[in-house]
């Protein structure tokens, strides 16, 4: 709404009208004069200056974006024979990445299911559904999650309830008598599943954490 | 000439307001709209100002850290003289702004007022439903607590679920490979700045249109709304029998917004901040995370989709919801506005509010969720029990410590996710509760693997007395028929096995 356009001029009757009438053929849009062609050249600068810094923010702004390889390390759970053989234990570990202001955030937690002298199954605390810290009963054998009801069996296998698949498992290796996963990101469908044929061919609610 | 009057000339001489603020005030409505039902939008936005005044208030304490956000809020509520009052205030004032803003946007639906020329301003207000909501969500990760933290899991995992880009958008979405402090610091920003500011300007682009094109007439039946004449049919009634919006409109909007920051005072006052729960710390897993009030209805949704569902539902409906909002104006932009003659937008409207109100309350029990303490917890009423044999009363033992009374009630305690078995005797022979067990099926696990034989055993004999007095339990008819068969001397007819 301009100025002129007002129905009601301030009581000072002093208004300043601005100019709004072309006041020479240099402003008539139509023609090609000096000033058009310099406001196009200064559009045209601070396009071009828009695009070259648009390519920093967005990288920046991508940074988090990495490959899984870029957070995951190999993290010890302590020594293998912490595990009882034929036992399901609920241990935490420390983020391999880490801010120095992420508090307790960083502390993840894990079932380690021993399943022979070599043979154990890391499970990802998250269930498959929708993330949500899953329990597990020792008396039952079963893991339970507390927000949409899915369970799953010892061995990870779905039992139950709305996830699609058994939950997340870590890679691990014993080294030294130690215990290691490796870990860094929250386990999910995108940097997990695609993996699940190739790390347990056929086995379904088997994969690595790993991407 | 007064002091007063030339400090006002002084300054009008320089900010030059009269002219448009005038405008804007005296611009002439139709008489029908100065109602009560037109109050919601300024309720909103007075909303909107308190959320900002208070938020900027909290601010002033916050420390959006992973490591210290949950603290600096426990502070807020119990060192800062009234900081739990302000908490209170920015909580309670969410919750009421998402409401008005859901009740603006159905009464405008209700009234037509989205019909031509007013399509953009409904667009504009289907992104401020979205920012308002955007606010409620990044509000409740602010709160940095256990409930935030596994919320923000559930965003994860609905990420993650994207086709060839769910793992990058994750990593943006956390600001890192897992929920920590570089997650609250861009859900910080998101709150602060980025959608308060989109949201802020959205909403007076919002206000400009409704003062550029006018207070929605009140809808009568019969009068259409044409493109042709619309505008002028709107002018002639606006102009032949309106009133100024101030201050025969305006009053309403007034006592309303006034009435509406009082219940939210009180609601603060009476009840208090909400959390912070438990601490943010991901290896403390006992714990039952539940979205804020406005979300409970997608917790509800996601409880009840099959798995072969999930992906596809949880992908292509907030699409499809959004696209059919904004897609309103576009295919009922004409026409009837009175809801006495628009019997599929009423139908429609009551079914989303009903659907809405189902799943909320749902949710505020979920009946879907395990009750992860009832085997421990919840005790046997005595007549279950009464001249019960001790293998009975070893069943029982083994129901409770099996945890099948996490999803199955008894007695009216435990869990909802499978059926009360309180009378599960009548409903299932000894063969068939035997073969549940054992093979689970539907939403039951398989205990074949996790009970010995004599554990099922007694479990079946407990599971066989669970029938009302008076009331026997289930047989198999054709079992008896050739049990009876055999007991009789041969020749005579009998079931076959």
């Amino acid at each position: 709404m301009s100025q002129s356009d007002s129905p009601n001029p301030p009581s000072a009757g002093t208004e300043i009208k601005p100019a709004g009438e072309h006041t020479s053929d240099q402003d008539n849009p139509a023609v090609v004069s000096r000033r058009w062609l310099l406001l196009k050249a200064g559009i045209a600068l601070n396009g071009l200056v828009g695009v070259a810094l648009a390519v920093p923010i967005f990288r920046y702004l991508l940074g988090p974006v990495r490959r899984d390889s870029y957070y995951n390390s190999w993290v010890s759970l302590g020594a293998a024979d912490n595990f009882p053989i034929g036992e399901t234990r609920l241990v935490s570990y420390r983020n391999p990445f880490t801010r120095s202001w992420d508090g307790q955030t960083d502390d993840i937690a894990c079932y380690v299911r021993r399943e022979g002298s070599a043979q154990f199954r890391v499970f990802a605390i998250n269930c498959a559904h929708l993330g949500c810290p899953v329990r597990w009963f020792p008396q039952s054998q079963l893991f339970m999650c507390p927000c949409h009801g899915g369970v799953y069996y010892a061995d990870g296998s779905r039992a139950s309830g709305p996830p699609e698949r058994g939950l997340f498992t870590y890679t691990y290796k014993i080294v030294g008598g130690e215990l290691q996963i490796d870990a860094g990101q929250m386990p999910t469908l995108s940097n997990t599943a695609k993996l699940v044929q190739i790390a347990t061919p056929g086995k379904d609610g088997d994969s690595s954490c790993r991407g | 000439m007064s002091r007063l009057k030339r400090i006002y000339d002084w300054f009008e001489l320089r900010l030059q307001l009269e002219g448009p603020v005038g405008e804007v005030v005296l611009h002439k409505v139709p008489r029908d709209t100065a109602s009560w039902w037109y109050v919601f939008g300024s309720a909103a936005f007075t909303l909107l100002m308190l959320q900002i005044v208070t938020g900027i208030l909290l601010a002033l304490v916050y420390v959006p850290s992973g490591a210290q956000a949950w603290n600096s809020l426990n502070i807020l509520n119990h060192q800062i003289p009234l900081g739990w009052y302000l908490r209170a205030l920015h909580g309670w004032g969410s919750d009421f702004m998402v409401a008005v803003v859901f009740i603006h946007m159905a009464q405008v639906f209700l009234f037509g007022a989205y019909k031509y020329p007013r399509e953009l301003t409904w667009t504009v207000g289907v992104f401020l439903l979205l920012a308002t909501l955007g606010m409620a969500f990044t509000g409740q990760v602010l709160r940095f607590d256990q409930d935030a933290y596994w919320g923000l899991g559930i965003g994860v995992f609905i990420m993650s679920r994207v086709p060839w880009i769910g793992g990058g958008l994750v990593h943006l979405l956390l600001g890192g490979p897992v929920i920590a402090g570089a997650t609250l610091s861009r859900f910080f920003t998101l709150h602060v700045f980025v959608i308060p500011g989109t949201l802020l300007l959205l909403a007076l682009v919002h206000v400009w249109m409704v003062i550029k094109l006018g207070i929605n007439e009140w809808p009568m039946p019969g009068r259409l709304v044409r493109r042709s004449t619309y505008i002028a049919d709107y002018n002639k009634l606006a102009h032949e029998d309106g009133i100024p919006f101030v201050p025969g409109a305006f009053w309403k909007d007034l006592i309303f917004s006034g009435a509406v920051v009082a219940a939210v005072a009180v609601c603060a006052a009476v009840f208090g901040p909400y959390g912070p729960g438990g601490q943010p710390d991901p290896s403390i897993i006992q714990t039952v995370p539940k979205p804020d009030f406005p979300f409970l209805w997608i917790y509800a949704v996601l409880s009840y989709l099959p798995p072969s569902m999930e992906t596809p539902f949880i992908l292509v409906a907030p699409i499809l919801m959004i696209a059919g909002l904004l897609a309103v104006p576009f295919v009922a932009g004409e026409g009837e506005k009175s809801w006495h003659r628009r019997p599929v937008a009423i139908l429609a409207l009551a079914s989303v509010a009903v659907a809405w109100a189902v799943f909320t309350n749902l949710a505020t029990f979920t009946p879907w969720s395990p009750h992860m303490n009832a085997w421990s917890g919840d005790t046997l009423p005595v007549r279950y029990l009464e001249e019960a044999t001790p293998l009975v009363r070893q069943g029982a033992v083994i129901f409770q410590a099996k945890q099948c009374r996490n999803c199955h009630s008894v007695g009216g305690h435990g869990g909802q996710r499978g059926p009360a078995l309180d009378d599960v005797a009548t409903r299932m022979t000894v063969d068939q509760l035997r073969f549940k067990v054992v093979s689970g099926g539907g939403n039951m696990p398989a205990y074949g693997k996790n009970l010995s034989p004599p554990e099922i055993e007694a479990l079946v004999s407990f599971l066989e007395t669970l029938h009302p007095k008076g009331q026997s339990p289930a047989i198999d008819a054709a079992q008896q028929a050739v049990e009876n068969a055999a007991a009789s001397p041969p020749g005579s007819q009998g079931g076959t096995p």
